[in-house]
């Protein structure tokens, strides 16, 4: 008996045949794009820093602590952050409970109806709101509606506000809020809340005690995001009346007075600065606003990040 | 042994008042939920009325007329339109192959150790502020890029103001087409490459076609973010006064963004009401604003169309 063994033939070899050039070129290129993504951005955020950072290295923290000024060598952003922040605080105090109420209404408590529907249909078509639009409503109620009494006074709101800015930029993220905290809310399982109801605990024990602590990092991740983008909205808080002023430079400035009067933020100043005609404030001093700017914002955006990537890692 | 009835007293009812305070707090929250419809309301009211005295005040040959110059009263809407259409293409021109060629290598070549640092700063840098941005293109991009290209060139052009759109909603188009490529299941790769399918056809040919509702949706989102875009044309694309009817990206322009800011910011009479012409660049404002509302809502219905359809796929 002889073995007959037939041996393949050559060419149905399983190893690759030559190289493949086209593959090669197709990952080139994707990592180019790769890198041109971060690479722009790196650009930006690498000049910024060279520009602006002469003027944190000739004066410290003076530019954080100095008024605004028509000149170059004194002016600074302390009343541009005090705005901002306290904006923050008007979206932080109406937005905040407004938006998480909304998110528990929507997850927790509404039937599958039509209004149900049409709330949340509403709500997702208001995030894709350009923000120059908010500013919009916030000119025609804020200002012009609330804003101006019978005799032409400042009305409730006192017209070009604080409050009005603020309550524009509040509304302009609800939908955010919204959305992120009725996502969170929505990923607590099941079985926990059937847990809750069977102890004879009521619906809304059961969202107290069991739904919101085990959505808590995922609305605190939402409402950092959305914080960190009022602080960076410009276009509403022109329309709403933002403008360089004297704010809060008067000693005896009241609270109430100060939220129903003129004020300035971060965007706007950068805004403004931008498009002056002098040199420093257009060069450096612009940088150096948009430095303080997006360290907030930036800080902001990685808490928030890496919070959400920490809390999906646990589940 | 026989079984005792329960006998009265046990009352599964529950207690009275706790069902009261139940039936005031599900209310409040009711209420809540029922702010987001006011704001909408609102939003369409305030736009409506405004921009419906202004179509019954202006003279409507003046809509289609040589430029927009509301102060003037000339309020020629393709003026805006067409600056609009071409901010937004050249920004979609750039961020669209840009952003998909990252979120491919992202979701398909890079190793896991990579996209968990990559991934995260990209989201990071889609909140970058617009004024960022917008700065950026002003002092940047448009003298050394643009007036590089073509030296006659002003400072301020619509291709800088495009060019800086662009960058702005790179991350989006990434982020999002990443999400939509990484959620095709792993078996069609699988089965991809048990065909003999190489890595870069398996991409294109397989995943990259499973994913394109996703896609097509990021690419959409994106383009609604870009034409409702302010800050970054108000101070790169110039003319803030007005601007002529052009075609040219690398002359001045306006978009209806930035249409809206130069009203806005021009001063106090416009906003204040005023009389005459001031009054109407005030009315105009909301015109432009509910013009841009539609067109936003319009590409946002359509992409939320095919978000609808990706998570029908799966």
């Amino acid at each position: 008996m002889t073995a007959v063994t037939t041996p393949l033939p050559a060419s149905t070899s399983l190893g690759r045949r030559g190289i493949d050039y086209w593959g090669l070129a197709f990952q080139a290129s994707l990592v180019f794009c790769l890198v041109a993504c971060f690479g722009l951005l790196l650009i930006l955020v690498g000049g910024l820093i060279g520009d602006g950072w002469v003027v944190f290295d000739e004066r410290g923290t003076d530019f954080l602590r100095s008024n605004l000024s028509t000149r170059p060598a004194q002016a600074g952003v302390a009343q541009a952050i005090k705005g901002s922040l306290m904006l923050a605080g008007f979206v932080v105090v109406i937005a905040f409970p407004l938006g998480i109420a909304t998110a528990v209404y929507l997850e927790e408590y509404a039937p599958d109806t039509r209004v149900t529907r049409f709330i949340a249909l509403n709500i997702r078509n208001l995030a894709g709101v350009p923000s120059v639009v908010y500013g919009l409503l916030g000119l025609a109620v804020f200002v012009e509606l609330l804003g101006t009494d019978m005799n032409e006074n400042g009305g409730i709101t006192g017209g070009r506000s604080l409050l009005a800015g603020g309550m524009t930029l509040a509304i302009l993220v609800l939908p955010i809020v919204i959305i992120t905290a009725a996502e969170s809310i929505r990923a607590v399982p099941q079985s926990l809340r059937e847990g809750g109801y069977g102890l004879g605990a009521t619906r809304s024990e059961v969202v107290r005690t069991l739904v919101m602590p085990n959505a808590a990092p995922g609305i605190l991740t939402g409402t950092v995001l959305s914080l960190s983008r009022a602080l960076g909205e410009t276009a509403p808080l022109i329309l709403t009346g933002a403008v360089l002023s004297t704010f809060f430079t008067t000693p005896n400035y009241s609270i109430p007075d100060q939220i129903t009067g003129d004020y300035t933020a971060l965007p706007v100043v950068i805004y403004t600065w931008a498009r002056q005609a002098k040199l420093e404030f257009k060069g450096e001093l612009a940088s150096a606003a948009i430095l303080v700017l997006l360290g907030i914002t930036l800080l902001c955006n990685a808490a928030a990040v890496l919070l959400r990537n920490r809390y999906d890692k646990d589940r | 042994m026989t079984a005792v009835p329960i006998s009265g007293g046990i009352d599964l009812s529950g207690n009275r008042r706790r069902h009261r305070r139940e039936a005031w707090i599900r209310r409040a929250f009711f209420a809540a939920a029922l702010s987001s419809v006011v704001i909408s309301g609102a939003i369409v009211l305030s736009l409506v009325g405004e921009a419906f005295s202004f179509l019954s005040d202006v003279d409507l040959s003046t809509l289609w007329s040589s430029g927009w110059y509301p102060r003037r009263g000339s309020f020629d809407v393709k003026t805006l339109f067409v600056g609009s259409v071409i901010v937004t293409g050249i920004a979609m021109s750039i961020a669209t192959p840009l952003g998909l060629g990252a979120a491919i290598y992202l979701s398909e070549y890079a190793k896991p150790g990579a996209r968990k640092v990559l991934k995260p700063i990209l989201e990071i840098l889609a909140g970058i502020p617009s004024i960022v941005i917008a700065f950026f293109a002003l002092r940047v991009i448009g003298p050394d890029f643009v007036q590089s290209i073509n030296p006659e060139a002003p400072l301020t052009t619509l291709l800088a103001a495009g060019i800086g759109v662009g960058i702005l909603v790179i991350p989006l188009v990434a982020s999002v087409t990443e999400d939509a490529l990484r959620a095709v299941p792993r078996s069609l790769r699988e089965a991809s490459y048990g065909m003999g399918a190489k890595k870069a056809t398996t991409s294109l040919r397989v995943v990259f076609p499973a994913a394109i509702s996703g896609v097509v949706a990021s690419i959409i989102l994106a383009a609604s973010r870009a034409l409702g875009e302010t800050m970054v044309v108000a101070l790169a694309a110039g003319g803030s006064g007005g601007s002529q009817f052009t075609t040219d990206p690398f002359s001045e322009g306006q978009t209806i963004t930035a249409a809206m800011i130069a009203v806005a910011q021009g001063t106090d009479q416009v906003a204040g009401g005023g009389g005459g012409s001031a009054n109407l660049a005030y009315q105009s404002l909301f015109f432009l604003g509910l013009l841009l509302f539609l067109f936003t809502m319009g590409l946002n219905f359509i992409g939320d169309r095919f978000v609808r359809r990706v998570r029908e796929a799966y």
